[in-house]
């Protein structure tokens, strides 16, 4: 898998940010998925903060954060916006341009 | 016994509950029709399509809202930039920039671009919550506009999610105390694209831009308003830069209060004709004929007469431009220009296809309460052409607005040729209470002007055609002429008084001539009877000869005789 990011795939570093509120389940969750999909995929080469909006209500006008919870992608160009608990993996692997959507995604749209 | 009851009374009046509390939205009609306002404290549903103005009004709401009921408001837009809201309301007169400097109010817009957007797996809109919430609580908001919410649909997929996730947020404005406008675009056979309406069912207003006869109407509806009665039906609205205004239809009642007071019609002549000298103040009055009778001199003559007295005149013009006006009653010798440099007289002229009639009607309404006037005048109404029924509520309901407000009115209109009303005439023909029709008579080769009254409504008055003559000083009422054939006028008029005073001269002369001949014939006979006396005298001086000369011979034949017998001898 490392050698096929390394022919197609984005090199700089990962700038994320995800949107969270509070300790609900679903924000906990998305915590989780986050930090293991980085863990294997992003090794090394990303810089997540995790932003509470109800910390930090501010945050969600700058970022346009309607939905929760949200990742955005800063870095690399172009800015994608992820949304939900973050357990379809491929669909989040596909919106930080880490691997191509399948056919079965394309089903989706 | 008594006791008790009041007892009960007070009982009773202390479970009633509050009548429901209003926020006004400062939209002079809506607060009318909607008897107060929104509902305080819950969302209300706007919807329309595109193009009817529902950001506008919304906005209108929120700057109101600030200006004039001391309530800080927060814009959530899902289309338009704050920047370009800004600058689209600014024709408007809005200086929102200004307001968001001084904390009063929130613009956020929120930008949902779909390709920016991926999802995956379960999530929720406390994000929006969120965001609205920490700009309510930021300045203290009561006024929430969101608008237009439904552009979340388009951006998220999830519908099933949206929609949960809506009706959690309308119950939450609702804890949250504010008053929110929800605005929708109206979709087939719904009034909302994605059919919101059921989630907010406080109030729904619904505009509405519809196109007639290539004249487009803005019009307002008051779909439902859950716990207070409302008016229900369209009511046209007008956005220009003045803001909104709701032309609400005024009481359909008829019972607005009465004057017994006249005003005088400017035209000294005229007044003489109407019972009480004048019309009734707060009369409606419609001045018909055919072109270049003088409709508009006779609206001119009267709205001179008002100003000169010192009330305050609105003259809509529908015809002609207001300068052309007061030039061509300069030349009858109307000076309005003076009216309207002292003030009194304010010209409110547009092309009467500009708008529809309920946009005219909405616009004259508000030129109205803003004026105040004690006169207006309306020229012509046959400038509006279109079904009768339209005319007809049209022109029921401006006035209505000017019975209710004590308003004298003049309408003009013009008839079309011959005998046959026209259909802006008939419709309204019921609604007027003085009705003054100009005609043309044609009759030796020239044209003359004539007017009589076919009614006036609560007064005795001259049911003579009158012939009248627009003259450098005026209108100029001409005594009445009535001939053997009807009214005469004009030159036939003149010919005929110029004929009747022909027949009195030759009357005059005949008998004089006829004194003559008597006199004469007197004459002839005293000099007869002068001859046959003299001839008298004659004969009887004749007489008195014969009988002195027959004495003579008597005597002479007895001294004869006498003297023959002393020479005979005998003496006797």
């Amino acid at each position: 898998m490392t050698q096929h990011d390394d022919a197609d795939l984005p090199q700089g570093p990962y700038k994320l940010r995800l949107f969270i509120t509070g300790s609900t389940p679903r924000s906990t969750r998305a915590i989780e998925n986050m930090r293991r999909i980085c863990a294997e995929n992003l090794e090394g080469r990303f810089d997540l903060e995790v932003v509470d909006i109800y910390q930090n209500p501010e945050a969600t006008k700058e970022l346009q954060i309607i939905a929760t919870p949200t990742l955005v992608k800063i870095l690399p160009e172009p800015l994608r916006r992820i949304i939900g608990d973050l357990s379809d993996r491929e669909r989040v692997l596909a919106g930080l341009d880490l691997a191509p959507l399948g056919e079965d995604d394309q089903a989706h749209s | 016994m008594a006791a008790k009851r009041t007892k009960v009374d007070a009982a009773a009046s202390s479970t009633r509950l509050a009548p429901l509390s209003k926020t006004p939205t400062g939209i002079k009609g809506l607060d009318a029709l909607t008897l107060g306002g929104l509902p305080t404290g819950r969302p209300t549903l706007l919807c329309g399509a595109a193009g009817c103005g529902k950001t506008l009004f919304a906005m209108t709401f929120l700057v109101n809202g600030i200006n004039k009921f001391g309530e800080p408001g927060v814009l959530m837009s899902f289309e338009e930039r704050a920047r370009d809201l800004e600058t689209n309301v600014a024709s408007l007169g809005y200086d929102v920039a200004e307001l968001v400097e001084r904390k009063q109010l929130v613009i956020d817009h929120v930008y949902i671009e779909r390709a920016e957007i991926e999802e995956s797996g379960e999530y929720d809109l406390e994000g929006l919550f969120v965001r609205l919430g920490h700009a309510i609580d930021s300045i203290g908001a009561k006024r929430v506009v969101l608008d237009t919410i439904e552009a979340l649909f388009s951006g998220l997929d999830d519908t099933a999610i949206l929609r949960s996730e809506l009706r959690r947020l309308f119950a939450w404005l609702k804890d949250k105390g504010v008053t929110a406008i929800i605005t929708g675009e109206r979709g087939d056979g719904q009034l909302t694209r994605y059919g919101i309406e059921e989630y907010v069912s406080d109030c729904v207003i619904l505009l509405d831009n519809r196109v007639e006869d290539q004249v487009t109407t803005r019009r307002l509806r008051v779909v439902k308003y859950r716990g207070s009665s409302h008016g229900t039906n369209e009511y046209p609205f007008l956005i220009d830069e003045h803001g909104i205004s709701v032309l609400p239809i005024t009481s359909a009642e008829l019972g607005h209060r009465i004057s017994h007071e006249s005003v005088p019609t400017g035209v000294p002549g005229l007044d003489d004709m109407l019972g009480i000298r004048g019309y009734f103040r707060g009369s409606s009055i419609l001045i018909s004929g055919l072109a270049g009778t003088g409709k508009s001199t006779f609206a001119s003559a009267f709205v001179n007469a008002a100003c000169e007295r010192g009330e305050r005149c609105l003259f809509f013009a529908f015809e002609e431009s207001p300068d052309q006006i007061v030039r061509n009653m300069a030349s009858v010798g109307l000076k309005l220009d003076q009216h309207i440099d002292s003030g009194l007289l304010d010209f409110q002229a547009a092309r009467p296809s500009l708008y529809g009639f309920e946009m005219h009607l909405a616009r004259m309404n508000r030129d109205i309460e803003e004026f105040a006037p004690q006169v207006i005048v309306v020229d012509p109404i046959s400038a509006f052409r279109g079904p009768s029924s339209e005319i007809h509520s049209t022109l029921i309901r401006l006035a209505d607005i000017c019975k209710s407000k004590g308003i004298t009115a003049l309408f003009t209109s013009l008839s079309s040729s011959g005998e046959q009303m026209s259909e802006s005439e008939r419709s309204v023909s019921s609604l007027m209470d003085t009705w003054i029709s100009l005609k043309d008579t044609e009759a030796n080769g020239e044209r003359n002007r004539v007017l009589y009254l076919l009614k006036s409504r609560g007064m005795n008055h001259s049911k003579q055609l009158r012939e009248y003559q627009l003259t450098n000083h005026g209108i100029h009422m001409v005594d009445a002429y009535v001939g053997p054939d009807g009214v005469l006028t004009g030159t036939a008029r003149i010919a005929q008084e110029a004929r009747e005073r022909e027949a009195g001269l030759s009357r005059k002369q005949a008998t004089e001539r006829r004194r003559r001949e008597v006199a004469r014939k007197r004459a002839a006979l005293d000099r007869q009877i002068a001859e046959l006396r003299a001839a008298l005298e004659t004969e009887e001086a004749e007489m008195a000869t014969l009988i002195e000369q027959e004495e003579a011979r008597e005597l002479a034949h007895g001294s004869e005789r006498s003297e023959m017998a002393a020479i005979r001898g005998v003496r006797s």
